[in-house]
């Protein structure tokens, strides 16, 4: 079980922004526990994407706080986020296709020799070392990416946020381009990392899939928070039913 | 390394274990068959160190800015800008020559620090050029192509105002130097260039080998490391020996010894050598090649080039980035503006008028994808050097002018397209 009596590791607080006259993110509160996977779901649109982009630094909010270990965190771009310890994983793949794996793993932290030059080898090296962790299948090491599966670049995408000690791992549909297996190893992975005390952020559209991988799921709708509750609180069809009215049954009730 | 990591791969055999870059070989290869038929069609003319001499000095202004092209290229931009660029560095540099130099700071034509002001002027015009180029498709978002289209009509037009339109010379004999047939190494100093390239190459691949061997990655063979070295450094003196084997004119030989006081003695022959030029061109090459491959700017250049977010989403400035590539790109426009402007002798008002075109050209031509991420230094400079050699073949041969633009618009098309289904082959 998930300790929730201590200080969150991540507190977002009354987040809004803004794009043009659209309040996409309107006032949302969120925190986050170690060791705890809190799902965020919601029709496209909803504004999910676009709260976490501002935790990874990519948007800056209008307004509002965010606290890290109960500390304020002045994230203004992603090499803040990346200071806090906070790895995004995004739907998008982000990775530069035209590099290797080691390039993509430690693109922006590359490792160098004591002249300053691009160290290689080591990096080739540290990628071989924590790929036979993660993905003991991967051997296109020095392929571009783009030779690789979805599944192969997602575990990429991982070992870059396993490597650098992520404390807070926000994934933005990790599985949406992947296939059954591959879907597994990751489920799998989230699994692991939660176990050694990462808290996460995962976004989905499987509403099963996130009862059987989140504590607590968060709901949104238009920018707004429905509501957040515990996985054994709430049933399949609740949760739906605040994706798609936008009600919390449980606060009617 | 522990068990649980992978194995590595099987070393390969034969001729695969050379791990030859083909599309090297492809290159070297056209421009071989370019050459040996320009020889034929010449009768014999094309393939002599006279010729191939000429050939090296009029490729270098070109292939200096091609290795910049590269990396602008590479991230998706454009820059139509560099031929006029040059003309604005050139016209600094002449003006300063002649005028701010001598007159202004009152030390006279002829002083010895003429030519380092004059290109330290030279190279900060292009740097500050480049990177307000840069800052505006960077940090105000306005496209390449426009910023660039209007620095083409812009920065050609302050060169013909900095100098009336007239044109500057003669430029100071020290800057001169820079231009090839007037500055070279000389035998002796050939060889020793020579012999220092051939050491780098063995240390290059030594220590290459031995990085890989201290992480247990699988090596090449042993005959093949000495296979590639050897065929490397048997270019390189290749090189010197034909550079070397284009003779002094003896009169003009004869006027160098008189120069100083000195009588020529009966019966002397000398050899060129290495122009400066091309010193020059290899210098920005290594620099450049460096930095593409072993620094965090070019492994930045790369992967903004493959895909933009990815990389802003890494923490890497990408705006930033920008600036600097623009700028760099400005600081090789100068040098190659030294190239030609002391290769004239004295600066013109036309000059680098179109280089622009050439300069693209030879960094497409040598494998760099418009569409970004993808491109090589040395591509860019073998494709500065199969347009030239096309372009000089073609006057050699007594093709007419029209004809011989109309053929390098052709090869230029030929070569994205032979580019496009190599790619696709190679499934890269």
């Amino acid at each position: 079980m998930v300790d929730r009596t201590g200080t969150p590791l991540v507190e977002l607080r009354d987040i809004s922004i803004a794009f043009g006259g659209v309040q996409a993110v309107d006032g949302v509160s969120l925190d986050l526990w170690p060791g705890e996977v809190v799902g965020l779901l919601g029709h496209n649109g909803a504004g999910k994407s676009t709260l976490i982009k501002i935790l990874s630094g990519a948007y800056r909010m209008d307004s509002g706080e965010i606290r890290i270990d109960g500390q304020p965190a002045d994230i203004r771009s992603p090499a803040d986020a990346r200071r806090h310890n906070i790895e995004t994983i995004y739907q998008t793949l982000a990775l530069a296709d035209n590099l290797d794996a080691p390039a993509n793993l430690f693109l922006g932290r590359e490792l160098t020799t004591p002249l300053g030059f691009l160290d290689d080898a080591r990096m080739e090296a540290e990628t071989r070392r924590i790929m036979a962790r993660l993905n003991p299948n991967f051997r296109k090491i020095k392929d571009p990416v783009s030779a690789l599966s979805g599944g192969q670049r997602q575990s990429v995408a991982i070992a870059r946020a396993v490597y650098f000690n992520a404390r807070i791992l926000i994934m933005d549909e990790p599985t949406a381009a992947l296939g059954v297996h591959e879907t597994k190893m990751v489920a799998d992975l989230i699994q692991e990392l939660k176990a050694q005390g990462l808290g996460i952020f995962l976004i989905s559209h499987d509403t099963r899939e996130m009862m059987a991988l989140c504590d607590r799921v968060s709901v949104m709708k238009n920018g707004q928070l429905v509501g957040t509750e515990r996985v054994e609180d709430v049933t399949e069809d609740d949760i739906l039913s605040m994706i798609i009215l936008g009600k919390n049954p449980k606060a009617a009730a | 390394m522990t068990d649980a990591s992978l194995a590595p791969a099987k070393p390969r055999q034969g001729l695969r274990a050379l791990e030859l870059d083909l599309r090297l070989l492809g290159m070297i290869g056209a421009f071989v068959l370019i050459a040996v038929a320009f020889h034929l069609a010449s009768d014999g003319r094309f393939i002599t160190p006279r010729n191939l001499f000429n050939l090296t000095i009029q490729t270098a202004s070109v292939a200096i800015m091609a290795t910049g092209m590269v990396f602008v290229i590479v991230t998706r931009h454009i820059d139509l800008s560099v031929g006029s660029v040059l003309a604005t560095c050139s016209a600094v540099m002449a003006m300063t020559q002649t005028l701010v130099v001598p007159d202004w700071l009152g030390l006279g034509l002829g002083h010895p620090a003429t030519a380092w002001i004059a290109i330290a002027a030279g190279i900060a015009t292009g740097a500050l050029i480049g990177a307000f180029h840069g800052w505006l498709i960077g940090y105000l978002t306005i496209p390449a192509f426009i910023v660039t289209l209007g620095g083409l009509l812009i920065w050609r037009n302050v060169a013909w105002y900095l100098t009336d339109g007239q044109t500057i010379g003669p430029l100071d004999e020290t800057f001169q130097l820079f231009g090839g047939i007037n500055g070279t190494l000389g035998e002796t100093g050939s060889w020793v260039l020579g012999g220092l390239a051939a050491l780098a190459v063995v240390w290059a691949l030594w220590s290459a080998r031995r990085g890989k061997m201290a992480h247990d990655f699988p090596v090449k063979p042993l005959w093949a490391e000495i296979a590639v070295g050897a065929a490397a450094i048997g270019a390189i003196l290749g090189f010197v020996a034909l550079l070397n084997a284009y003779t002094i004119p003896s009169r003009v030989l004869a006027r160098r010894f008189e120069a100083r006081g000195e009588v020529m003695p009966e019966g002397l022959v000398q050899g060129y050598g290495v122009p400066i030029s091309v010193v020059l061109l290899i210098a920005v090459a290594i620099v450049m090649t460096v930095i593409a491959r072993r620094t965090r700017f070019g492994r930045y250049i790369f992967a903004t080039g493959g895909n933009p977010d990815a990389a802003e989403l890494s923490g890497i400035d990408t705006r930033w980035l920008t600036v600097k590539i623009f700028a760099l790109l400005g600081v090789l426009c100068a040098i190659s503006a030294i190239v030609a402007s002391a290769r004239l002798t004295n600066h013109s008002n036309d000059i680098g008028v179109l280089d622009e075109l050439r300069v693209i050209a030879a960094a497409v031509i040598g494998g760099t994808a418009l569409k970004g991420g993808v491109g090589t230094i040395y591509g860019a400079i073998i494709g500065a050097l199969i347009m030239q050699s096309l372009q000089s073949g073609m006057a050699m041969v007594g093709v007419d002018a029209p004809l011989q633009n109309i053929v390098v618009g052709g090869v230029l098309v030929l070569a994205v397209w032979i580019d496009i289904v190599y790619r696709k082959r190679a499934g890269a």
